[in-house]
């Protein structure tokens, strides 16, 4: 039994393009993995295989001895995904979407005291469509906090915020460490956590370059008795 | 569950108030496609009455799909559909929500003008109540089938048209059974068993609808 959150073996193919294989990782509790690599390397893939949002070619994610890979209860109960896109809806306000996430993730919280904190509780009766696109990414931040999961995964987390906000969620995503929370975030950025909370993965180390690799990856199993 | 269920009808309705243009540009469709009839037939009442439930029907399913096309694609587009696939709440259970918020938001608006376009149509004064009554049995039908529809065609980036020709040779059953059931009624003729298959192919698009659609936003968001 073990609390920490490993990746066995990943691989991703999109389209017909791989991705990266071999994967490995490890997230024990209170600490950040931080996603590196050139665009297309595989970071957001990466996440939306843990999110369950992609499936993945081979590999499985174990959480005390379960595989998680996939596993929507689980999924839905403990992971946060931040994604490219708000997830906010423009016709609304904020405290309405930031509300209707909340009740919808089963969080039971206060709103407010999560506006506040990310700065944005002045236009909380705003329609998200007025507000500007670093308002909109901290509204999305809101979201984030007024969510229970224990695992935060953020894709690109910082695109749109002034450097105050950089900050900010700086001090947000160590908050979360602090209590125990884990992140797993894809960012270009250096955000300044605490070093030995932090690992790099760096996405370019598993890149599937190698032909015969990807052969390999493709091959079924009755194949492989007929090769010279 | 059922309250989440209920928090994301009223999202949706909330929605398309806000939205404003769904619902009127639903019924005005609706209203035109009707009127265009006396112009194009002719002012013969014998005439107008004998198509009067025909086309307030036709008109009511090409009319119900105009909404169609809106009802993932925003929530696809902002990410929405993502956090929904993430949710505790079953993806069954909220594109269920979304159906009858659609049926809602755009079928119920239908039925409560359907009436004064049967005026228009010299539909007979018996025929308004199976009007009516088959409206109600059939147009649920309509929000399920249109939305398995919709679900398909979510990731393509136009696809309204290419979800009418896929949904609309599957309204035929409830566009058939509920004509001839409101006609039975006006002729007098029997018209149970016409009523029973209508209400059976609602319910039956009510059953499968969920999981298909389900299904088809899952495959899709890959």
């Amino acid at each position: 039994m073990s609390d920490i959150l490993r990746g066995y073996d990943l691989a991703c193919i999109r389209g017909e393009k791989p991705v990266f294989s071999n994967l490995e990782f490890e997230l024990p509790p209170g600490q950040a993995l931080i996603l590196s690599g050139t665009n297309g390397s595989g970071k957001s893939s990466l996440l939306k295989i843990i999110a369950g949002l992609l499936p993945a070619q081979r590999g499985r994610i174990s959480f005390f001895d379960e595989n998680i890979l996939g596993d929507q209860d689980w999924i839905s109960h403990n992971i946060c995904y931040l994604a490219h896109k708000n997830s906010l809806k423009a016709e609304m306000t904020v405290a309405e979407n930031l509300a209707f996430w909340a009740a919808l993730d089963q969080y039971d919280g206060d709103i407010r005291e999560k506006a506040v904190k990310v700065g944005i509780d002045h236009c909380l009766d705003l329609p998200v469509c007025y507000l500007s696109s670093g308002q909109a990414r901290r509204a999305a931040l809101a979201r984030v906090l007024c969510h229970p999961g224990e695992f935060w995964l953020l894709d690109e987390p910082t695109v749109g915020l002034d450097s105050k906000g950089v900050r900010l969620l700086a001090d947000l995503m160590a908050d979360h460490l602090d209590k125990g929370g884990r992140i797993l975030a894809a960012t270009h950025i250096e955000l300044g956590l605490d070093p030995a909370k932090t690992t790099t993965l760096n996405m370019l180390d598993y890149t599937f370059s190698a032909h015969e690799a990807f052969h390999e990856l493709f091959q079924e199993p009755w194949e492989e008795d007929f090769q010279c | 569950m059922l309250k989440l269920g209920f928090l994301i009808i009223v999202r949706d309705l909330r929605l398309s108030m806000r939205h404003g243009s769904s619902t009127t540009m639903v019924v005005s469709f609706f209203i035109i496609v009707v009127t265009m009839f006396p112009f194009a037939v002719g002012p013969e009442q014998e005439i107008l009455r004998k198509i009067s439930l025909g086309v307030i029907w036709v008109a009511a399913l090409l009319s119900s799909m105009l909404s169609l096309d809106s009802m993932f694609q925003s929530d696809y587009e902002d990410g929405s559909l993502d956090q929904f696939v993430l949710s505790p709440a079953p993806l069954e259970l909220v594109v269920l929500a979304k159906f009858i918020a659609h049926w809602l938001s755009s079928s119920l608006p239908l039925i409560l003008v359907a009436p004064l376009l049967g005026i228009l149509m010299n539909l007979p004064e018996r025929g308004y109540v199976p009007l009516i009554v088959t409206m109600v049995l059939g147009t649920p039908a309509l929000s399920f089938i249109g939305g398995i529809g919709a679900s398909l065609t979510v990731t393509l980036r136009r696809g309204g048209v290419l979800l009418s020709l896929l949904i609309l040779p599957l309204y035929i059953p409830v566009l058939i059974f509920a004509v001839l059931a409101a006609n039975a009624v006006i002729d007098g003729d029997p018209v149970m068993d016409h009523v029973l298959l209508l209400s059976g192919f609602t319910l039956f698009s009510a059953a499968i609808a969920p999981w298909a659609a389900a299904a088809a936003i899952r495959a899709g968001l890959e």
